[in-house]
């Protein structure tokens, strides 16, 4: 009974991303039933515009940077977190967090009102990125956490006792054994901040990322299908992305020697 | 006990010198104020329950801990703000801490790579470590593909390639089964012969100190209640808590009027018989060990004193006895282990039976 | 301060800044803005309580926040009770070597663009969509029914799909942790199968429960996407309310004001919630 429900509910998990690729082969510019026979030419339709591939090259622009900067800035926060005791260590891990658990539409209108009102700067790719990397960092933190909590500490001390500074056992210790977290974190990011949409939408100047870009596109159903081509190919590069993340992570694990307890979050 | 060898070894000097060490956590205060000499070339151990305080010190001596007060002294050098990576002295880490993504080798020759000296030089050191710690011929291997008893070699290796003056081992042997345990503690003892470097090992196991120091300092929250030779501690414990928790030993009320003390069970003997006291004055406590009392099979005569008693409690281990005897006029039990002889019978609960004892045995603390 | 203690907050120093720039800074802002009023392009900023009265009497804003909170709420329940059996079965009936796999078949969809799956639930609600012509084609229904989208429910449905994983996991978390031993004391001590999981697991799983409530709580009651896409008029939410006050109607003090009221009303349920859950738990943390 229980196994039936279970099947059951990843139907229900599964049922919109099984009707990408069915639509991004239909031949027919409504997506809707009944199917019209197959056709690739929304694939190719992808190939030649511009604007999508704008879109993405700001995606990716995007993506990358902030991944980058929120991984830097998680290390520092995790490994002050797990390492060290400090005042105020609560309340500041705390805030560095707190955009877990705060609705997507308070950062973004927050970001707006200081931005566009107090500031009065405009509106560019820098912006999104800035709040992408407020948003990415507590996910890096989290992972991080975890590398620096299987991180023994006698590595560090074997390493001083052995004659090397903090710097150098930084270098040539403590990196290389969280370098399994750190991939992931980048890989984590990257995936979030390419799939943020609302402080995107608020956010962004004249140069849309791609879920923008989608956003628009959802209102002129013509370019629908292409958008389902375009979709079922993030689908394919995200589970590659993710299982790539995993098998990385796990490699780490087996490296230091710790027992599996299961995924990234 | 080789008395000799351990004369012949140790100089007088100390090589380190603990004064006054005090060290706090917060409120909690883990060295209380140690003295504490240890010699050159010694096999030296840190003896006492968890929490005692003897991994702080050992941490301590390495430079990890800042000490709250007091002075430690290594070589002659104050040690104050002379970091972990200055210091003369090396750590094999309870966790054996052996670096994970890096080859045998590369661990062994890691402390290696700021000194002075080409590869092949190097290269040669490693090998010579290696080959020290029976672990030829391992050099390419991974570090995680390593069995407990190998992490442990390579953690040895990896520090004694340096040539410190002190070896500090953190409860080296814990992760080791009972067997692997056995066999390291005689290559440990080896090992130091052969190199001579003063060890200094923290350990919780009574039996592991004894087999390896040669002197042993057992400490209790944060003091040091007793530094002596692994014999010297067995017969002549300063205190009873030290007595308790080195082996076995039986307990019994004492009272003292002059200079002679009368023990529930035993009787009345000369303090100055005795083979030592902590306490000579009103009530207090005799102790003697399983093994310096037998129990007297018809036939046998006694060399010296004797007393009556009733078994209790008998507990079989093949080569050995132990019987529970209650004293006549005692109120508690005292054991006594027996080997056993092929040929005698084994006690059964109930027996009345001799105990012949020496007053030499006993010792008399507060 | 010890040197621990400076190391600590050298540290934390870079991330922190950026969150106090970055987030709590911005909050502050918000909240300042939800105290002044807006005259087409200027700002006044005498403060006044004005919009906070407003926003609690005027029967739009109310009812939007009601809906909101009536929507979160749904699904939040919705989702944790749609995610228990499944949490429980991963970690009680798979093998512990499959365990990472199933997480991992469980979080996928998660990681697909949000915005084409709200799209594509749009496909299947619609009306000629998935559902609609498998229930024609199977002759339950005659004409393609009209309630499945542009409502609340359609929002519903949605949002339980969308929060799943986030539900799942924190269970399965509190589901590992539980002593398998402790289970077989429950049923050595005579109690059946199923009061054991009522007096034994289901306690022990608490925590889990309490943190996929919260986890899909907070963010639903500020989602936007999915009561503008699927929602229609009868679907609409407080975020997209937010929205139309900053971009549409150009009232950013009423849309800050709106979003301080929904940031504090979240809070106060939130606390509540873990607050109910700590009093049931008989005073355990």
């Amino acid at each position: 009974m229980l196994r039936a429900y279970v099947f059951l509910f990843l139907a229900f998990l599964y049922a919109p991303i099984l009707l990408l690729p069915v639509f991004a082969f239909n031949d027919g510019t409504v997506i809707a039933f009944p199917l019209n026979g197959f056709t690739t030419r929304w694939f190719s339709e992808m190939t030649r515009s511009r604007e999508l591939h704008a879109a993405l090259a700001n995606s990716l622009t995007v993506a990358a940077a902030a991944s980058i900067l929120s991984v830097l800035l998680g290390l520092a926060a995790a490994r002050a977190n797990v390492r060290y005791r400090f005042p105020g260590k609560a309340a500041a891990m705390g805030l560095i967090m707190l955009p877990l658990v705060l609705p997507e539409i308070i950062v973004a209108t927050s970001l707006l009102v200081v931005v566009v009102r107090f500031f009065e700067w405009p509106l560019t790719l820098w912006t999104v990125t800035a709040a992408h990397v407020l948003i990415c960092t507590p996910f890096a933190v989290a992972i991080l956490n975890a590398s620096f909590q299987a991180l023994d500490p006698a590595m560090e001390e074997a390493a001083i006792d052995l004659g090397e500074n903090r710097a150098s056992t930084f270098r040539l210790i403590t990196l290389p054994l969280v370098m399994p977290g750190i991939v992931a974190a980048l890989l984590i990011s990257f995936t979030i901040s390419l799939d943020e949409f609302i402080i995107a939408f608020f956010l962004t100047g004249s140069d849309p990322t791609l879920p923008v870009y989608i956003w628009s596109l959802l209102r002129f159903p013509k370019l629908l299908p292409v958008i389902m081509a375009l979709g079922t190919i993030l689908v394919i590069l995200s589970v590659l992305i993710l299982a790539l993340a995993e098998w990385n992570r796990r490699r780490g694990l087996a490296r230091a020697g710790v027992k599996d307890t299961g995924g990234f979050l | 006990m080789t008395e000799t060898r351990r004369a012949a070894r140790t100089g007088d000097d100390p090589l380190i010198r603990l004064r006054g060490v005090d060290k706090h956590f917060g409120d909690y205060h883990a060295l209380r104020g140690l003295d504490l000499d240890i010699r050159a070339g010694e096999f030296f151990s840190l003896l006492g329950p968890s929490g005692c305080g003897k991994t702080t010190l050992l941490r301590v001596i390495a430079g990890f801990e800042d000490v709250s007060a007091g002075t430690v002294t290594l070589d002659g050098r104050d040690m104050h703000g002379v970091s972990a990576n200055k210091r003369p002295t090396n750590m094999v880490f309870q966790s054996y801490a052996i670096f994970p993504h890096l080859s045998v080798e590369q661990n062994v020759g890691f402390g290696l790579r700021k000194l002075d000296g080409t590869k092949a030089e190097k290269a040669a050191r490693v090998a010579e470590a290696l080959e020290m710690v029976g672990l030829a011929g391992y050099g390419a291997r991974a570090a995680h593909a390593l069995s407990g008893g190998q992490r442990q070699r390579v953690a040895l290796a990896r520090a004694l390639v340096l040539r410190p003056k002190v070896l500090l081992l953190d409860e080296p042997l814990s992760a080791l089964d009972k067997k692997m345990r056995e066999q390291m503690q005689v290559e440990l003892i080896r090992l130091q012969r052969q190199v001579g470097i003063t060890f200094i090992l923290v350990t919780h196991d009574q039996e592991e100190a004894l087999v390896m120091s040669d002197r042993i300092a057992v400490m209790f929250e944060g003091e040091i209640a007793q530094v002596a030779e692994a014999e010297a501690l067995y017969r002549r414990p300063a205190s009873r808590r030290v007595a308790e928790f080195i082996g076995v030993m039986n307990f019994l009320p004492a009272r003292v009027s002059g200079d002679v003390v009368a023990v529930a069970g035993l009787g009345e003997m000369r303090i100055d018989a005795l083979q030592s006291t902590a306490h000579a004055d009103g009530d207090s406590v005799a102790g003697f060990r399983p093994e310096t009392a037998t129990l007297l099979f018809p036939g046998q005569e006694a060399s010296d004193r004797v007393a009556d008693g009733i078994v209790q409690e008998v507990v079989y281990y093949g080569d050995m006895t132990y019987y529970d005897v209650m004293l006549d006029g005692a109120e508690t039990a005292v054991r006594i282990s027996m080997r056993n002889v092929f040929g005698r019978p084994v006690l059964e609960i109930g027996t009345r039976t001799r105990l012949a004892w020496s007053p030499g045995a006993v010792t008399l603390f507060r | 301060m010890t040197q621990d203690s400076r190391r600590g907050l050298a540290l934390v120093a870079p991330p922190l800044g950026y969150a106090v720039a970055l987030l709590a800074g911005p909050l502050l802002a918000i909240f300042l803005f939800s105290f002044w009023t807006q005259d087409y392009l200027t700002i006044d900023r005498t403060p006044t309580l004005g919009n906070y009265r407003e926003a609690l009497s005027d029967p739009i804003y109310r009812t939007i926040m009601l809906r909101s909170l009536w929507i979160s709420a749904t699904v939040t329940i919705v989702t944790v009770i749609l995610a228990f059996p499944v949490a429980y079965y991963v970690s009680f009936r798979i093998r512990p070597d499959r365990k990472s796999f199933w997480l991992f078949l469980i979080t996928i969809p998660f990681w697909t663009s949000y915005l084409l799956r709200i799209f594509l639930w749009k496909v299947i609600l619609g009306y000629n969509g998935v559902m609609n012509s498998g229930l024609i084609g199977l002759r339950i229904i005659d004409e393609p029914l009209t309630a499945l989208l542009y409502n609340a429910n359609a929002v519903i449905i949605t949002l339980s799909h969308a929060f799943a994983p986030f539900a799942i996991l924190p269970i399965f978390v509190a589901l590992e942790k539980i002593d398998r031993a402790l289970l077989e004391a429950g049923r050595d001590l005579g109690e059946s199968a199923a009061t054991t999981f009522l007096r034994v697991t289901l306690p022990l799983a608490m925590p889990g429960v309490v943190a996929a409530l919260l986890i899909v709580f907070i963010p639903t009651v500020g989602d936007y996407v999915t009561p503008a896409q699927v929602g229609g008029s009868g679907g609409q939410m407080i975020a997209n309310m937010i929205q139309t006050q900053f971009l549409g109607l150009n009232n950013a003090p009423m849309g800050a004001t709106l979003a301080v009221i929904a940031m504090v009303l979240v809070t106060i349920i939130s606390l509540a919630t873990v607050w109910l859950a700590r009093r049931l738990a008989g005073g355990r943390t």
